[in-house]
């Protein structure tokens, strides 16, 4: 094999046909909105300065793309690996969940017991079970909330919970916790 | 050298060494653990540098730009995985090395290598200032919008056996560029009259979810994998001589990466390989590359790192970014209402040598932190997988959640976390779609400007360098149409059975053909014989 080749990235080949149809029909509905989704200027200066001439050129490139690329498979009907290949891709959703739970509880608990709950919870929950493994995610945790919000300042606001905390110490949770 | 003085005036100041130390060194154990790169660690770092001056915010940036790549080299040489994803080539040579227990000559060869392109690039750079700052104030919108015009179209087209994707998801790129209230008649466009699409589709929450939630995602679903480093003899400073036997590699490969980190859309891959292919045609013992041949490592390595300096050039002097890493950059002038162009060389060029000088700085400073702590920096390449992707995905939420406090901005990352994921699953460019959407609405804006003053398609055209990049879009987009002609092939659509039976059938033919060519060639032999016989 020669070097170009072997560097040369190759397109996975399960569920790249659903991927691929998928893209297409994306790209058809939003061209079929085009019209309602963009306005037409009577006394535009140029053609160029039409709203909808970027998007349409954009979505032009889309639909035509993956319709070529489309023709262009070898197998247009998707079989069984590519239907396997379709449920590792929403394997991560769980993940997102966390993620989306994290971003919702962190104005409520606040970004440093939050941010400790959700690494040593994790980890527990991506299969790791030494006590090592804990100090270190929640050491990494509070090194994450003491350099981004205490040092950089970063825009993290206070949490709820801190309200209830007496004044020196909401204070100083609040800016820097 | 009045400029020079003012430049080091700029770099004088607590905070910009602080910058650069810490660029240099999250740099290099950024570039020394695989999965992560420079990439995702500059769209988690993005937010939490707005709040700097411009010069300490792209300090950091620079520095882990420029340095991930020397870190990058660490697991790529002692466990064959590239650290960063243009480390790749350095695997071919540098782990037989290490596999003949020579992983710290391999080592010291590639930070020397690393070093040697990261000051060629910055010299050659500091060199050509003055002529940028005579070039740049030629470029008009119109030769702005050709340049760009000719990035996203050289992004395209280095995405070799992907080009109709890699253009889908550029155009993508460029329709997200295009969400939210346009800039002249303030019409919406594709809002789907929600009020959180108004203000369009934001950059950096794309690049967070494309690289970093992305990232996290595919390291939390994968297995952890288990290392084993070999032990190594050798010293680290041996690789500094050895560079000084091999300078006509090391001088074309930074060569090649200067040059091809100047024209955007290519970056390190395209210069890497090609300094790679010279380098063998041009070496004694080209059966030597890819077994651990010491040019081989020079030329890649060096190619890799002069890129960075170079890929600044388009990004300072016309406000195009070449890919990925300059175009996260350039939100950061953006903030801080620096505007990147022609009038950045003309007004602030002491603010332009700044970053050189300090991309110069930097490299004096890694080569120093790895020849102290490589012995440690090993480790890194231990941690596993999924422990990284919870890291990942907790600094992720830092980076999306800082820029306004939106959980609707978490959301739409966790959505181009999934895209990027599934993009990253089936091996496919996640580079176009950014660059669609920087190149996008720069491009927009400049053809805009632009046809204000055009009366005819030809005066588009008449000024020296919009026709100079105006033939050379030509001549690319001439020359891919003729290789994609000459490599088509219809598509084989048959069943496996179908497929294997022809070329049963296919074989037997050719065997008969084979049979009665030999045949006829003897019987030819022998006629000939006669006749000359008689």
């Amino acid at each position: 094999m020669s070097l170009s080749s072997d560097l040369e990235a190759k397109t996975r080949s399960a569920g790249q046909v659903l991927f691929v149809i998928g893209a297409l029909i994306f790209s058809v509905v939003l061209l079929s909105q085009i019209t309602t989704q963009t306005v037409w200027i009577t006394d535009a200066k140029s053609f160029a300065a039409q709203p909808r001439f970027w998007p349409g050129v954009s979505i032009m490139m889309m639909v035509l793309s993956f319709g070529i690329h489309l023709l262009r498979m070898r197998r247009r009907r998707p079989n069984r690996q590519d239907w396997v290949e379709v449920r590792r891709w929403l394997e991560p959703l769980e993940y997102v969940l966390w993620f989306m739970g994290y971003v919702v509880l962190v104005p409520l608990i606040g970004f440093l017991p939050m941010s400790l709950i959700f690494a040593i919870t994790l980890i527990w929950r991506l299969g790791y079970r030494g006590g090592a493994y804990f100090w270190v995610a929640a050491l990494f945790a509070l090194g994450t909330v003491v350099v981004f919000k205490g040092l950089l300042g970063v825009k993290i606001p206070g949490a709820a919970l801190y309200e209830a905390l007496p004044g020196v110490w909401r204070n100083f949770f609040v800016l820097y916790l | 050298m009045e400029i020079v003085f003012s430049a080091i005036d700029v770099l004088a100041r607590w905070d910009v060494v602080i910058a650069l130390l810490v660029g240099s060194i999250g740099g290099v154990a950024i570039g020394a653990i695989p999965g992560v790169g420079p990439a995702v660690a500059i769209a988690i770092l993005l937010p939490a540098t707005f709040s700097m001056d411009p010069i300490v915010g792209l300090t950091v940036l620079l520095g882990i730009y420029g340095s991930s790549m020397f870190g990058g080299a660490i697991p790529a040489i002692l466990i064959n995985t590239p650290g960063t994803a243009v480390n790749a080539l350095t695997t071919y040579d540098g782990y037989p090395m290490t596999l003949r227990g020579e992983g710290r000559r391999a080592l010291s060869l590639a930070y020397s290598a690393s070093f040697f392109g990261g000051i060629f690039s910055v010299i050659c750079l500091i060199a050509l200032s003055p002529l940028l700052a005579r070039v740049a104030p030629m470029f008009g919108s119109r030769e702005i919008f050709l340049a760009a015009l000719l990035g996203i179209i050289l992004v395209i087209v280095a995405h070799k056996g992907q080009m109709l994707m890699a253009t889908a998801l550029t155009g993508f790129g460029i329709f997200l560029a295009t969400v939210g209230l346009e800039p002249v008649k303030y019409t919406r466009r594709f809002t789907f009259d929600q009020t959180w699409l108004a203000s369009g589709v934001n950059l950096i929450v794309v690049v967070l979810g494309l690289f970093a939630l992305s990232q996290a995602l595919i390291l939390m679903t994968m297995d952890d994998e288990k290392v084993r480093l070999t032990k190594s003899r050798g010293s680290l400073f041996q690789g500094f001589r050895e560079l000084a036997r091999h300078p006509r590699v090391a001088s074309i490969s930074a060569a090649y990466g200067v040059f091809m980190g100047m024209i955007p859309g290519v970056g390190e891959f395209t210069a890497q390989f090609m300094s790679y292919t010279t380098a063998r045609k041009l070496s004694k013992t080209p059966e030597a590359f890819g077994q651990g041949s010491s040019e081989g490592l020079i030329a890649s390595e060096t190619a890799n790192n002069a890129v960075p300096a170079a890929a600044m050039i388009p990004l300072l002097a016309l406000g195009i970014p070449g890919e990925a890493l300059t175009a996260m950059m350039l939100s950061v002038f953006y903030v801080h209402n620096v505007v990147p162009g022609p009038g950045l060389f003309l007004y602030q060029m002491d603010f332009v040598v700044a970053l050189y000088l300090a991309l110069l700085v930097l490299n004096f400073l890694v080569v120093i932190f790895l020849l102290i702590s490589t012995g440690w920096l090993v480790y890194l390449t231990k941690i596993p997988n999924r422990f990284l992707g919870m890291c990942i995905l907790l600094l992720s939420f830092v980076g999306v959640y800082s820029i306004r406090n939106s959980v609707v901005d978490c959301a739409i990352a966790a959505v181009f976390g999934l895209i990027g994921f599934v993009l990253k699953r089936l091996n496919l460019p996640i580079v176009p779609i950014v660059l669609g959407m920087v190149l996008g609405g720069i491009m927009e804006v400049k053809l805009r400007a632009s046809m204000n003053r055009v009366n005819t398609p030809l005066d588009f055209i008449d000024r020296p360098i919009a026709f100079i990049l105006f033939c050379m879009i030509v001549v690319i987009l001439l020359g891919t149409l003729w290789q994609v002609w000459r490599d088509w092939s219809p598509a084989d659509r048959r069943t496996l059975a179908r497929k294997s039976s022809s070329r049963f059938a296919a074989r037997i033919a050719a065997r008969k053909t084979r049979h009665f060519e030999i045949k006829t060639k003897q019987q030819r032999r022998r006629r000939s014989y006669d006749h000359l016989g008689s």
